[in-house]
């Protein structure tokens, strides 16, 4: 698949903003980002809030997922953007999302809010109304969605991605170096798992490489692209972010998404794990 | 948890003595820049984490003892500081653009 259909440029949301087809979706996790300003006309989607069962530890079923978008005023005929903070990171989650409920015609905004920050592009603090529809989501697609079991099923098998940072790889660090380090899961990896942090698929302004450089940042990591992939990090968001690099951009067929992650992995009883400190 | 918390100078609530505190301003012409982009890169020039500076300009991470290097982006400019980070300190650094 040609990046153009799963990516497109700050230009291009710019030249859309008034296509009654085109539907703009901030996806963060910092819901104050949207509140204090935004892309013209987006709409929400909070990630904590909107896309996980407030429950179980799970994301939201069919119904739920219907239920939001058609709050949102989003229809099946829709082209959605989705952007976001954190290089993207909680749009590709949604953008997965998007996909595991058989939205075909949804994209990301290359380099999200960043890129459009640093270039001083447009933003407004108006929200948009938009009136309710009746979204109809498929039954989700558990070919891009990967579960504990095959995790430990794939050990020395299948392509095994860790996108986290290199010192949450080797057990130095339990979350990324923004948070506080107080967690209760075991440090480490997951064995045969390769570290490919995701931030060297996409450049400082977060925009990604280009495919030449993807394609030999996997290969010159040992990602053999004839087997199939699991991407994990610490809760599933930027491994979303190479999900969408490898299957999206790359257009490797079997990549599956590990949204339980390291929080789940590294909390379970008796699975094997490596540590490097 | 995993996108940048609300950078805030109160480290209220967090054991300092346990973590490596890496925080401080970024400003432009000596005025606070607040929405800057702080990435923290490892002695090897390996990105570990960014975080949005607050409208006072300020930002903060959780590290392990070593060299490193902030990086802060914003509209038209970008800046370099390099920091040498302890367990049980607060390592204070500032970023002119």
């Amino acid at each position: 698949m040609p990046r153009s259909n799963v990516l497109v440029d700050a230009d291009w949301v710019e030249q859309h903003l008034d296509d009654p087809k085109v539907v703009l979706v901030e996806v963060d996790e910092d819901t104050a980002a949207y509140e204090k300003n935004h892309i013209r006309g987006a709409v929400r989607v909070d990630w904590k809030q909107d896309l996980q069962d407030q429950i179980r530890r799970d994301f939201v079923n069919k119904e739920q997922f219907e239920k939001l978008l058609s709050e949102k005023g989003i229809s099946n005929d829709n082209t959605i953007v989705l952007y976001g903070g954190n290089n993207n990171w909680f749009a590709a989650y949604a953008y997965w999302y998007f996909k595991l409920y058989g939205h075909d015609d949804v994209k990301l905004l290359d380099g999200g809010r960043k890129k459009w920050e640093l270039d001083s592009r447009e933003l407004v603090d108006d929200v948009p109304k938009r009136e309710k529809t009746s979204y109809q989501a498929k039954e989700p697609n558990n070919d891009i969605r990967a579960f504990r079991d095959e995790v430990v099923a794939s050990i020395g098998k299948k392509n095994l991605v860790d996108v986290r940072s290199p010192d949450e790889f080797s057990g130095k660090l339990l979350a990324p170096a923004h948070l506080p380090q107080e967690q209760s899961q075991r440090a480490g990896h997951v064995p045969s798992a390769k570290n490919i942090p995701w931030s060297k698929a996409a450049n400082d302004d977060g925009t990604f490489r280009s495919d030449d450089e993807l394609k030999e940042l996997y290969s010159g990591e040992g990602v053999d692209f004839g087997k199939d992939t699991i991407a994990y990090c610490r809760i599933g968001e930027r491994s979303a972010h190479t999900w969408f690099v490898l299957h999206e951009i790359l257009d490797q067929p079997n990549v599956k998404n590990y949204d339980g992650s390291w929080t789940e992995y590294g909390s379970l009883v008796g699975v094997p794990i490596e540590k490097d400190v | 948890m995993c996108g940048a918390p609300e950078q805030e100078l109160s480290l209220e609530g967090i054991d300092v003595a346990t973590e490596t505190v890496i925080q401080g301003t970024v400003t432009r012409g000596g005025q606070p820049e607040g929405g800057a982009y702080v990435r923290l890169l490892d002695s090897s020039g390996e990105f570990t984490a960014e975080v949005v500076t607050s409208a006072t300009g300020a930002f903060r991470f959780f590290a392990r003892p070593g060299s490193w290097t902030l990086r802060a982006l914003a509209s038209g400019a970008q800046a370099d500081a390099k920091v040498d980070a302890r367990q049980g300190t607060v390592s204070e650094a500032s970023i002119s653009l």
